[in-house]
Protein backbone atom coordinates (compact mmCIF):
# COMPACT_ATOMS: atom_id res chain seq x y z
CA UNK A 1 0.00 0.00 0.00
CA UNK A 2 1.22 3.21 -0.82
CA UNK A 3 1.71 5.58 1.92
CA UNK A 4 -0.36 7.94 0.87
CA UNK A 5 -3.28 5.81 0.53
CA UNK A 6 -2.23 4.57 4.18
CA UNK A 7 -2.92 8.09 5.06
CA UNK A 8 -6.14 8.68 3.42
CA UNK A 9 -7.78 5.19 4.47
CA UNK A 10 -6.50 6.30 8.34
CA UNK A 11 -7.47 9.77 7.62
CA UNK A 12 -10.76 8.70 7.21
CA UNK A 13 -11.23 6.67 9.99
CA UNK A 14 -10.09 9.25 12.12
CA UNK A 15 -12.17 11.67 11.00
CA UNK A 16 -15.42 9.52 11.90
CA UNK A 17 -14.03 8.83 15.17
CA UNK A 18 -13.51 12.90 15.69
CA UNK A 19 -16.73 13.57 14.07
CA UNK A 20 -18.41 10.74 16.67
CA UNK A 21 -20.09 8.82 13.65
CA UNK A 22 -19.22 7.20 10.50
CA UNK A 23 -18.55 9.07 7.53
CA UNK A 24 -21.43 7.46 5.39
CA UNK A 25 -20.15 8.24 2.37
CA UNK A 26 -17.36 8.39 2.77
CA UNK A 27 -16.09 6.74 -0.43
CA UNK A 28 -17.36 9.42 -2.18
CA UNK A 29 -14.96 12.37 -0.35
CA UNK A 30 -13.15 13.70 -2.81
CA UNK A 31 -9.27 13.57 -2.09
CA UNK A 32 -7.52 16.00 -0.15
CA UNK A 33 -11.21 17.01 0.97
CA UNK A 34 -11.53 17.83 4.77
CA UNK A 35 -14.88 17.73 6.44
CA UNK A 36 -16.69 20.53 7.61
CA UNK A 37 -16.70 19.67 10.81
CA UNK A 38 -13.52 19.60 11.07
CA UNK A 39 -12.97 23.10 9.23
CA UNK A 40 -11.18 26.46 10.66
CA UNK A 41 -12.25 25.65 14.28
CA UNK A 42 -11.83 29.91 14.36
CA UNK A 43 -15.68 30.65 13.77
CA UNK A 44 -14.43 34.56 14.12
CA UNK A 45 -12.12 34.08 11.14
CA UNK A 46 -14.46 31.88 9.28
CA UNK A 47 -17.34 33.66 9.40
CA UNK A 48 -15.49 37.21 10.10
CA UNK A 49 -17.89 37.88 13.40
CA UNK A 50 -17.07 40.08 16.07
CA UNK A 51 -15.12 38.79 19.15
CA UNK A 52 -18.18 38.99 21.40
CA UNK A 53 -20.28 36.48 19.67
CA UNK A 54 -21.08 33.52 21.51
CA UNK A 55 -20.53 30.29 20.03
CA UNK A 56 -23.44 27.93 20.65
CA UNK A 57 -22.75 24.89 18.44
CA UNK A 58 -20.27 24.18 15.99
CA UNK A 59 -21.69 21.47 13.98
CA UNK A 60 -23.66 22.55 12.99
CA UNK A 61 -22.79 26.37 13.36
CA UNK A 62 -25.15 28.01 15.68
CA UNK A 63 -23.63 31.44 16.80
CA UNK A 64 -26.04 34.42 18.55
CA UNK A 65 -25.21 38.23 19.57
CA UNK A 66 -25.27 40.07 22.39
CA UNK A 67 -27.40 42.90 22.71
CA UNK A 68 -25.10 45.23 23.32
CA UNK A 69 -23.94 44.09 19.85
CA UNK A 70 -26.95 45.00 18.22
CA UNK A 71 -27.00 48.61 18.62
CA UNK A 72 -25.94 49.24 15.28
CA UNK A 73 -29.43 50.97 13.24
CA UNK A 74 -28.29 48.28 10.60
CA UNK A 75 -26.89 45.28 11.48
CA UNK A 76 -23.31 44.69 9.77
CA UNK A 77 -22.02 41.28 9.16
CA UNK A 78 -19.93 40.68 12.25
CA UNK A 79 -22.52 41.01 14.52
CA UNK A 80 -25.36 39.23 12.68
CA UNK A 81 -26.05 35.33 14.53
CA UNK A 82 -25.48 32.43 12.50
CA UNK A 83 -28.61 29.21 13.13
CA UNK A 84 -27.46 27.04 11.01
CA UNK A 85 -29.88 23.62 10.49
CA UNK A 86 -27.19 21.85 8.39
CA UNK A 87 -23.77 22.07 6.59
CA UNK A 88 -22.26 25.34 5.45
CA UNK A 89 -22.19 24.77 1.52
CA UNK A 90 -18.68 24.05 0.67
CA UNK A 91 -18.63 25.00 -3.25
CA UNK A 92 -20.48 28.03 -4.85
CA UNK A 93 -20.54 29.20 -8.41
CA UNK A 94 -22.55 31.92 -8.86
CA UNK A 95 -22.13 32.11 -12.46
CA UNK A 96 -23.75 28.40 -12.82
CA UNK A 97 -26.17 29.16 -10.12
CA UNK A 98 -30.02 28.78 -10.92
CA UNK A 99 -33.18 28.99 -9.33
CA UNK A 100 -35.60 26.86 -10.32
CA UNK A 101 -39.39 27.03 -9.75
CA UNK A 102 -41.78 24.25 -9.88
CA UNK A 103 -44.46 22.18 -7.90
CA UNK A 104 -47.75 21.39 -8.00
CA UNK A 105 -49.38 24.64 -8.01
CA UNK A 106 -46.99 26.40 -10.99
CA UNK A 107 -48.38 26.86 -13.99
CA UNK A 108 -45.09 26.86 -16.20
CA UNK A 109 -42.30 25.42 -14.35
CA UNK A 110 -39.39 27.69 -14.75
CA UNK A 111 -35.65 27.79 -14.19
CA UNK A 112 -33.33 31.28 -13.96
CA UNK A 113 -29.97 32.11 -13.78
CA UNK A 114 -28.87 34.21 -11.57
CA UNK A 115 -27.88 37.28 -14.05
CA UNK A 116 -31.59 36.55 -15.26
CA UNK A 117 -32.90 37.13 -11.77
CA UNK A 118 -31.38 40.03 -11.89
CA UNK A 119 -31.88 41.50 -15.19
CA UNK A 120 -35.41 40.50 -15.82
CA UNK A 121 -37.27 41.76 -12.24
CA UNK A 122 -37.06 45.18 -10.78
CA UNK A 123 -34.43 45.18 -7.75
CA UNK A 124 -36.19 46.71 -4.60
CA UNK A 125 -33.64 47.15 -1.31
CA UNK A 126 -35.71 46.62 2.30
CA UNK A 127 -34.42 46.62 6.14
CA UNK A 128 -35.59 43.66 7.07
CA UNK A 129 -35.68 41.69 11.01
CA UNK A 130 -35.15 38.52 10.91
CA UNK A 131 -35.34 36.78 14.58
CA UNK A 132 -34.60 33.28 14.91
CA UNK A 133 -38.06 31.32 16.75
CA UNK A 134 -36.51 29.89 19.16
CA UNK A 135 -34.50 33.77 20.55
CA UNK A 136 -34.73 33.38 24.00
CA UNK A 137 -35.27 29.64 24.81
CA UNK A 138 -32.34 29.35 27.53
CA UNK A 139 -35.30 31.07 29.78
CA UNK A 140 -37.71 27.98 29.33
CA UNK A 141 -38.56 26.32 32.35
CA UNK A 142 -38.60 23.11 31.95
CA UNK A 143 -35.90 23.36 29.63
CA UNK A 144 -36.39 23.36 26.24
CA UNK A 145 -34.47 20.87 23.65
CA UNK A 146 -32.16 22.79 21.34
CA UNK A 147 -29.64 25.36 21.26
CA UNK A 148 -29.93 27.59 23.93
CA UNK A 149 -30.38 31.05 22.50
CA UNK A 150 -30.69 33.79 25.44
CA UNK A 151 -31.49 37.19 23.23
CA UNK A 152 -28.93 37.32 20.38
CA UNK A 153 -30.44 35.59 17.61
CA UNK A 154 -31.99 38.44 16.00
CA UNK A 155 -30.76 40.87 13.55
CA UNK A 156 -32.04 43.97 10.72
CA UNK A 157 -29.66 44.01 7.84
CA UNK A 158 -30.65 45.22 4.61
CA UNK A 159 -31.42 43.36 1.50
CA UNK A 160 -31.23 43.88 -1.81
CA UNK A 161 -32.87 41.07 -4.37
CA UNK A 162 -36.25 40.68 -6.57
CA UNK A 163 -39.60 40.17 -5.29
CA UNK A 164 -40.80 36.47 -5.30
CA UNK A 165 -44.02 37.61 -5.87
CA UNK A 166 -42.91 38.39 -9.81
CA UNK A 167 -40.93 35.49 -9.85
CA UNK A 168 -43.75 33.62 -9.00
CA UNK A 169 -45.91 35.40 -11.37
CA UNK A 170 -43.91 34.94 -14.37
CA UNK A 171 -44.16 31.26 -13.79
CA UNK A 172 -47.60 31.17 -12.84
CA UNK A 173 -49.24 30.37 -9.99
CA UNK A 174 -52.34 28.01 -10.09
CA UNK A 175 -55.77 28.78 -8.45
CA UNK A 176 -55.44 26.13 -6.10
CA UNK A 177 -51.84 26.80 -4.61
CA UNK A 178 -51.43 28.20 -0.89
CA UNK A 179 -47.94 27.49 0.30
CA UNK A 180 -44.51 27.99 -1.48
CA UNK A 181 -41.80 25.87 -0.05
CA UNK A 182 -37.77 26.19 -0.62
CA UNK A 183 -34.98 24.04 -1.48
CA UNK A 184 -31.31 24.75 -0.52
CA UNK A 185 -27.83 22.86 -1.51
CA UNK A 186 -26.77 22.87 2.10
CA UNK A 187 -25.55 19.44 3.43
CA UNK A 188 -27.40 17.35 5.75
CA UNK A 189 -25.44 16.39 9.11
CA UNK A 190 -24.90 12.88 7.95
CA UNK A 191 -24.04 13.99 4.80
CA UNK A 192 -26.72 11.91 3.10
CA UNK A 193 -27.78 13.58 -0.09
CA UNK A 194 -31.22 12.32 0.26
CA UNK A 195 -31.69 14.35 3.25
CA UNK A 196 -32.15 18.07 3.29
CA UNK A 197 -31.53 19.62 6.24
CA UNK A 198 -34.10 22.50 6.26
CA UNK A 199 -36.68 23.19 3.62
CA UNK A 200 -39.73 25.30 5.01
CA UNK A 201 -41.51 27.68 3.59
CA UNK A 202 -44.46 30.08 3.72
CA UNK A 203 -48.17 31.10 3.04
CA UNK A 204 -48.65 32.19 -0.74
CA UNK A 205 -50.48 35.36 1.32
CA UNK A 206 -46.84 36.21 2.74
CA UNK A 207 -44.66 35.18 -0.10
CA UNK A 208 -46.52 37.83 -1.98
CA UNK A 209 -45.86 40.70 -0.01
CA UNK A 210 -43.71 43.82 -1.70
CA UNK A 211 -40.99 42.61 1.54
CA UNK A 212 -40.71 39.18 0.37
CA UNK A 213 -37.21 39.01 -1.74
CA UNK A 214 -34.86 36.67 -3.09
CA UNK A 215 -31.97 38.78 -1.87
CA UNK A 216 -28.38 38.35 -3.56
CA UNK A 217 -27.13 41.38 -1.56
CA UNK A 218 -27.03 41.82 1.93
CA UNK A 219 -25.63 45.37 3.41
CA UNK A 220 -24.85 46.42 -0.32
CA UNK A 221 -22.18 43.41 -1.02
CA UNK A 222 -22.70 39.96 -1.89
CA UNK A 223 -24.49 37.95 0.96
CA UNK A 224 -21.77 36.15 2.94
CA UNK A 225 -21.47 32.16 2.56
CA UNK A 226 -22.98 31.64 6.46
CA UNK A 227 -25.97 33.86 5.47
CA UNK A 228 -27.11 31.98 2.44
CA UNK A 229 -24.43 33.50 -1.00
CA UNK A 230 -25.70 33.67 -3.26
CA UNK A 231 -29.40 33.90 -3.18
CA UNK A 232 -31.26 33.87 0.11
CA UNK A 233 -35.40 33.89 0.78
CA UNK A 234 -36.01 36.89 3.11
CA UNK A 235 -39.50 37.03 4.46
CA UNK A 236 -39.14 39.68 7.46
CA UNK A 237 -41.25 38.93 11.00
CA UNK A 238 -41.72 35.48 10.42
CA UNK A 239 -39.52 33.33 12.51
CA UNK A 240 -36.03 33.60 10.18
CA UNK A 241 -36.01 29.57 9.12
CA UNK A 242 -38.73 30.99 6.82
CA UNK A 243 -35.82 32.68 5.26
CA UNK A 244 -34.19 29.83 3.67
CA UNK A 245 -30.22 30.25 2.46
CA UNK A 246 -28.53 29.02 -0.33
CA UNK A 247 -31.47 28.93 -2.33
CA UNK A 248 -31.93 26.77 -5.59
CA UNK A 249 -35.51 25.93 -6.35
CA UNK A 250 -39.20 27.38 -4.99
CA UNK A 251 -41.75 24.76 -5.03
CA UNK A 252 -45.75 26.24 -5.17
CA UNK A 253 -47.80 24.28 -3.30
CA UNK A 254 -51.22 22.95 -3.51
CA UNK A 255 -50.75 22.29 0.30
CA UNK A 256 -49.28 23.21 3.18
CA UNK A 257 -45.60 22.27 2.70
CA UNK A 258 -44.33 19.58 4.28
CA UNK A 259 -40.55 19.58 3.92
CA UNK A 260 -37.92 19.18 7.02
CA UNK A 261 -38.50 21.37 9.72
CA UNK A 262 -42.47 21.91 8.89
CA UNK A 263 -43.65 19.11 11.10
CA UNK A 264 -43.93 17.75 14.52
CA UNK A 265 -42.45 20.79 17.23
CA UNK A 266 -40.18 22.25 14.80
CA UNK A 267 -40.80 26.11 14.30
CA UNK A 268 -44.59 24.66 15.91
CA UNK A 269 -45.97 25.73 19.33
CA UNK A 270 -49.17 24.34 20.87
CA UNK A 271 -52.30 25.99 18.82
CA UNK A 272 -53.66 26.05 22.58
CA UNK A 273 -51.79 26.91 25.42
CA UNK A 274 -50.76 24.75 27.70
CA UNK A 275 -49.36 24.05 31.27
CA UNK A 276 -45.52 24.19 31.12
CA UNK A 277 -43.68 20.59 30.32
CA UNK A 278 -46.97 19.01 28.60
CA UNK A 279 -46.59 16.50 26.41
CA UNK A 280 -48.60 17.80 22.85
CA UNK A 281 -49.49 15.87 20.11
CA UNK A 282 -48.70 16.74 17.20
CA UNK A 283 -52.20 17.11 15.89
CA UNK A 284 -52.14 19.66 18.46
CA UNK A 285 -49.34 22.26 17.14
CA UNK A 286 -49.25 25.63 14.95
CA UNK A 287 -47.08 26.62 12.45
CA UNK A 288 -45.90 29.81 13.96
CA UNK A 289 -46.03 32.69 11.44
CA UNK A 290 -45.74 36.26 12.91
CA UNK A 291 -43.34 36.67 15.27
CA UNK A 292 -44.30 38.62 18.38
CA UNK A 293 -43.71 42.24 19.65
CA UNK A 294 -40.06 42.68 21.03
CA UNK A 295 -37.29 44.93 21.74
CA UNK A 296 -33.50 45.10 23.06
CA UNK A 297 -31.93 47.79 24.54
CA UNK A 298 -28.59 47.67 23.05
CA UNK A 299 -26.82 50.63 24.76
CA UNK A 300 -25.86 50.73 27.04
CA UNK A 301 -23.99 47.56 27.47
CA UNK A 302 -25.66 45.22 30.63
CA UNK A 303 -23.71 46.31 34.10
CA UNK A 304 -22.57 50.23 33.71
CA UNK A 305 -22.23 52.09 37.03
CA UNK A 306 -22.90 55.92 36.77
CA UNK A 307 -23.03 58.27 39.45
CA UNK A 308 -25.82 60.25 40.91
CA UNK A 309 -26.95 63.03 39.61
CA UNK A 310 -26.10 61.88 36.38
CA UNK A 311 -28.44 60.98 32.97
CA UNK A 312 -28.33 57.40 31.60
CA UNK A 313 -28.90 57.73 27.55
CA UNK A 314 -30.40 54.23 26.47
CA UNK A 315 -31.06 53.23 23.00
CA UNK A 316 -32.91 49.98 21.59
CA UNK A 317 -34.43 48.37 18.73
CA UNK A 318 -38.41 46.87 18.97
CA UNK A 319 -40.43 44.69 16.49
CA UNK A 320 -43.38 43.42 16.11
CA UNK A 321 -43.30 40.43 13.22
CA UNK A 322 -45.76 42.00 10.80
CA UNK A 323 -47.04 44.48 12.86
CA UNK A 324 -45.53 47.62 13.68
CA UNK A 325 -44.43 48.99 17.21
CA UNK A 326 -46.37 52.08 18.72
CA UNK A 327 -45.22 52.26 22.16
CA UNK A 328 -42.11 51.66 23.71
CA UNK A 329 -41.33 52.17 27.46
CA UNK A 330 -39.05 51.62 30.12
CA UNK A 331 -39.41 51.01 33.73
CA UNK A 332 -36.33 51.59 36.60
CA UNK A 333 -38.70 50.44 39.71
CA UNK A 334 -39.46 46.84 38.45
CA UNK A 335 -42.13 47.22 36.47
CA UNK A 336 -44.27 49.28 38.99
CA UNK A 337 -44.16 52.39 36.41
CA UNK A 338 -43.86 52.90 33.35
CA UNK A 339 -42.15 55.77 31.28
CA UNK A 340 -42.26 56.28 27.34
CA UNK A 341 -39.25 56.16 25.52
CA UNK A 342 -38.99 58.18 22.04
CA UNK A 343 -39.38 55.47 19.09
CA UNK A 344 -38.49 56.43 15.62
CA UNK A 345 -40.80 54.68 12.56
CA UNK A 346 -39.46 52.00 10.93
CA UNK A 347 -37.51 52.85 7.83
CA UNK A 348 -39.97 50.22 5.78
CA UNK A 349 -42.31 47.81 6.91
CA UNK A 350 -40.77 44.62 8.86
CA UNK A 351 -37.36 46.67 10.14
CA UNK A 352 -36.80 47.31 13.33
CA UNK A 353 -37.55 50.93 15.15
CA UNK A 354 -34.80 52.64 16.98
CA UNK A 355 -35.85 54.50 20.69
CA UNK A 356 -34.04 56.19 22.65
CA UNK A 357 -34.52 57.26 26.19
CA UNK A 358 -32.90 59.77 28.96
CA UNK A 359 -33.03 58.08 32.59
CA UNK A 360 -32.59 59.82 36.10
CA UNK A 361 -32.17 57.95 39.05
CA UNK A 362 -33.67 58.89 42.50
CA UNK A 363 -30.87 57.45 44.92
CA UNK A 364 -28.12 55.29 44.59
CA UNK A 365 -28.35 52.01 44.83
CA UNK A 366 -29.11 49.08 42.19
CA UNK A 367 -31.36 49.05 39.50
CA UNK A 368 -32.51 47.04 36.57
CA UNK A 369 -34.09 48.83 33.47
CA UNK A 370 -36.64 46.94 31.64
CA UNK A 371 -38.10 47.73 28.18
CA UNK A 372 -41.45 46.94 26.82
CA UNK A 373 -42.95 47.48 23.44
CA UNK A 374 -46.07 47.68 22.79
CA UNK A 375 -47.78 46.68 19.40
CA UNK A 376 -50.00 48.38 16.75
CA UNK A 377 -52.71 45.83 18.39
CA UNK A 378 -51.97 46.82 22.08
CA UNK A 379 -50.25 43.95 22.97
CA UNK A 380 -47.37 44.52 24.87
CA UNK A 381 -44.43 42.48 25.45
CA UNK A 382 -44.84 40.35 29.27
CA UNK A 383 -42.57 40.91 32.41
CA UNK A 384 -42.46 37.24 32.52
CA UNK A 385 -41.93 33.94 30.46
CA UNK A 386 -44.65 33.92 27.69
CA UNK A 387 -46.73 30.63 27.84
CA UNK A 388 -44.18 26.93 27.93
CA UNK A 389 -44.08 25.11 24.42
CA UNK A 390 -41.99 21.94 23.87
CA UNK A 391 -39.54 23.76 21.73
CA UNK A 392 -39.21 27.00 23.21
CA UNK A 393 -40.12 29.25 20.71
CA UNK A 394 -41.26 33.06 20.82
CA UNK A 395 -40.00 34.43 24.12
CA UNK A 396 -40.08 37.79 24.31
CA UNK A 397 -40.46 38.64 27.49
CA UNK A 398 -38.94 42.23 28.68
CA UNK A 399 -35.33 42.57 28.58
CA UNK A 400 -33.60 44.14 31.54
CA UNK A 401 -29.98 45.42 31.85
CA UNK A 402 -28.38 45.86 35.37
CA UNK A 403 -27.06 49.76 36.56
CA UNK A 404 -25.53 50.83 39.55
CA UNK A 405 -26.03 54.39 40.79
CA UNK A 406 -23.04 55.44 43.11
CA UNK B 1 -4.22 22.75 1.07
CA UNK B 2 -2.14 20.62 -0.88
CA UNK B 3 -1.86 16.59 0.09
CA UNK B 4 0.98 17.10 2.32
CA UNK B 5 -0.57 19.96 4.66
CA UNK B 6 -3.99 17.33 4.85
CA UNK B 7 -1.73 14.42 5.72
CA UNK B 8 0.47 16.80 7.92
CA UNK B 9 -3.22 17.39 9.98
CA UNK B 10 -4.86 14.40 9.98
CA UNK B 11 -1.69 12.81 11.55
CA UNK B 12 -2.11 15.61 14.31
CA UNK B 13 -5.53 14.69 15.08
CA UNK B 14 -4.44 10.45 14.94
CA UNK B 15 -1.53 11.19 17.41
CA UNK B 16 -3.91 13.61 19.78
CA UNK B 17 -6.55 10.72 20.01
CA UNK B 18 -3.72 8.44 20.73
CA UNK B 19 -2.96 10.71 23.83
CA UNK B 20 -6.07 10.70 24.60
CA UNK B 21 -6.86 7.15 25.15
CA UNK B 22 -3.35 6.13 26.73
CA UNK B 23 -4.71 8.98 29.24
CA UNK B 24 -8.20 7.05 29.77
CA UNK B 25 -6.34 3.65 29.95
CA UNK B 26 -4.22 4.92 32.88
CA UNK B 27 -7.10 6.33 34.67
CA UNK B 28 -9.31 3.60 34.31
CA UNK B 29 -5.97 0.86 35.78
CA UNK B 30 -5.69 3.32 39.00
CA UNK B 31 -9.42 3.04 39.58
CA UNK B 32 -9.25 -0.67 39.38
CA UNK B 33 -6.23 -0.73 41.51
CA UNK B 34 -8.14 1.16 44.17
CA UNK B 35 -10.70 -0.84 43.83
CA UNK B 36 -8.93 -3.79 44.45
CA UNK B 37 -7.44 -2.81 47.81
CA UNK B 38 -10.88 -0.63 48.94
CA UNK B 39 -13.40 -3.02 47.51
CA UNK B 40 -15.94 -1.46 49.91
CA UNK B 41 -15.27 2.13 48.29
CA UNK B 42 -18.34 1.06 45.90
CA UNK B 43 -20.84 -0.07 48.07
CA UNK B 44 -21.98 3.29 50.02
CA UNK B 45 -24.56 1.15 52.16
CA UNK B 46 -21.88 -0.06 54.49
CA UNK B 47 -21.10 3.37 56.45
CA UNK B 48 -22.23 3.30 60.06
CA UNK B 49 -25.34 5.03 59.89
CA UNK B 50 -28.26 4.66 62.11
CA UNK B 51 -30.56 1.98 60.54
CA UNK B 52 -33.21 3.15 58.36
CA UNK B 53 -36.17 0.42 58.25
CA UNK B 54 -38.46 0.13 55.15
CA UNK B 55 -40.07 -2.71 53.49
CA UNK B 56 -40.30 -0.53 50.10
CA UNK B 57 -36.63 0.37 48.93
CA UNK B 58 -37.34 -0.15 45.66
CA UNK B 59 -35.66 2.05 42.60
CA UNK B 60 -38.15 2.16 39.71
CA UNK B 61 -37.13 4.49 37.27
CA UNK B 62 -34.15 5.98 38.57
CA UNK B 63 -36.37 7.06 41.53
CA UNK B 64 -35.98 5.25 44.61
CA UNK B 65 -40.09 4.79 45.41
CA UNK B 66 -40.72 4.98 48.98
CA UNK B 67 -38.79 8.50 49.36
CA UNK B 68 -39.25 10.03 45.37
CA UNK B 69 -35.80 10.88 45.87
CA UNK B 70 -33.40 10.36 42.74
CA UNK B 71 -31.22 7.18 42.78
CA UNK B 72 -27.80 8.24 42.70
CA UNK B 73 -24.34 7.81 44.45
CA UNK B 74 -25.36 8.54 47.96
CA UNK B 75 -29.15 8.10 47.75
CA UNK B 76 -28.90 5.56 50.99
CA UNK B 77 -26.99 8.27 53.32
CA UNK B 78 -29.39 10.78 52.62
CA UNK B 79 -32.92 8.43 53.17
CA UNK B 80 -31.05 7.23 56.44
CA UNK B 81 -29.72 10.45 57.68
CA UNK B 82 -32.07 12.97 56.44
CA UNK B 83 -35.62 11.34 56.18
CA UNK B 84 -35.95 10.58 59.83
CA UNK B 85 -37.42 13.48 61.43
CA UNK B 86 -38.89 15.17 58.27
CA UNK B 87 -40.38 14.27 54.65
CA UNK B 88 -37.61 13.79 51.82
CA UNK B 89 -40.11 16.29 50.12
CA UNK B 90 -38.72 18.71 51.77
CA UNK B 91 -35.09 17.91 50.55
CA UNK B 92 -36.37 17.90 46.96
CA UNK B 93 -38.04 21.45 47.08
CA UNK B 94 -35.14 23.36 48.32
CA UNK B 95 -32.21 23.54 45.84
CA UNK B 96 -28.99 24.90 47.36
CA UNK B 97 -25.40 25.26 46.42
CA UNK B 98 -22.66 23.40 48.45
CA UNK B 99 -22.46 26.14 51.22
CA UNK B 100 -26.36 26.41 51.41
CA UNK B 101 -26.44 22.79 52.58
CA UNK B 102 -23.80 22.85 55.21
CA UNK B 103 -25.18 25.55 56.36
CA UNK B 104 -28.55 24.19 56.83
CA UNK B 105 -27.51 21.21 58.03
CA UNK B 106 -25.88 23.33 60.88
CA UNK B 107 -28.80 25.13 61.63
CA UNK B 108 -30.75 21.96 61.77
CA UNK B 109 -28.04 20.15 64.29
CA UNK B 110 -28.27 23.63 66.38
CA UNK B 111 -31.74 23.93 66.49
CA UNK B 112 -33.23 20.25 65.22
CA UNK B 113 -31.46 18.01 67.02
CA UNK B 114 -29.61 16.55 64.16
CA UNK B 115 -26.92 14.19 64.95
CA UNK B 116 -22.98 14.72 63.94
CA UNK B 117 -22.85 13.83 60.17
CA UNK B 118 -19.29 12.85 60.53
CA UNK B 119 -17.65 11.82 57.71
CA UNK B 120 -21.30 11.27 55.90
CA UNK B 121 -21.60 15.13 55.64
CA UNK B 122 -19.53 15.19 52.45
CA UNK B 123 -21.17 12.70 50.35
CA UNK B 124 -24.22 13.60 51.46
CA UNK B 125 -23.69 17.52 50.49
CA UNK B 126 -22.42 15.86 47.43
CA UNK B 127 -25.31 13.53 46.32
CA UNK B 128 -27.87 16.98 47.08
CA UNK B 129 -25.81 19.35 45.00
CA UNK B 130 -25.13 16.92 42.45
CA UNK B 131 -28.78 15.76 41.58
CA UNK B 132 -30.95 19.34 43.20
CA UNK B 133 -28.60 21.82 42.17
CA UNK B 134 -30.08 25.45 42.38
CA UNK B 135 -32.64 25.99 40.42
CA UNK B 136 -31.40 28.31 37.70
CA UNK B 137 -34.88 29.04 36.31
CA UNK B 138 -38.09 30.14 37.09
CA UNK B 139 -40.77 31.94 35.43
CA UNK B 140 -37.76 34.66 35.31
CA UNK B 141 -33.98 34.38 35.88
CA UNK B 142 -32.15 36.84 38.24
CA UNK B 143 -29.69 38.89 36.31
CA UNK B 144 -26.45 37.45 36.79
CA UNK B 145 -23.13 37.22 35.56
CA UNK B 146 -22.86 40.99 35.48
CA UNK B 147 -19.57 43.13 34.96
CA UNK B 148 -19.77 46.15 35.97
CA UNK B 149 -18.08 48.92 34.75
CA UNK B 150 -17.83 52.71 34.57
CA UNK B 151 -20.25 53.74 32.14
CA UNK B 152 -19.08 57.43 31.55
CA UNK B 153 -15.14 58.77 32.43
CA UNK B 154 -14.49 60.13 35.10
Amino acid sequence: MKRRDFVRKASLSSFATLIGAEIVFASKMVDGYIPLALQDPDPFKLFNKNKGMVVLNDKPWNIEAQAHLLDDPITPNAKMFIRNNGLVPQKINAETWTLTVDGESVINKKTYSLAELKSKFEQYTYQLTLECGGNGRSEFDPPAKGNQWTVGAVHCATWTGVRLRDILNDAGIKDNAIYIGYHAVDQHLSLDPTKEPISRGCPISKAIQDETILAFKMNGEDIPIAHGYPLRLVAGGWPASVSGKWINRISIRNKVHDGTKMMGTAYRVPCESVAPGSKVKDEDMCIIESMPVKSLITFPKSGAVIKKGESLKISGHAWAGELEVSKMEYSIDFGSTWNNCIVANPPNRLAWQRFTASIDFPKKGYYEVWARATDTNGTAQPMLLPGWNPKGYLNNACHRIAVKVK
Amino acid sequence: MDQREIENISLKKQYRILKIAIAALFLYTCGFFYYLFNPSCLDFNSKEVPTYIDDDDRIENGIHVSTGLIEAEGLMLVVNNCTNCHSSKLVIQNRMNEDGWNQTIKWMQETQNLWDLGENQKPIVDYLVTNYPPRTKGRRMVLKDIEWYDLYNE
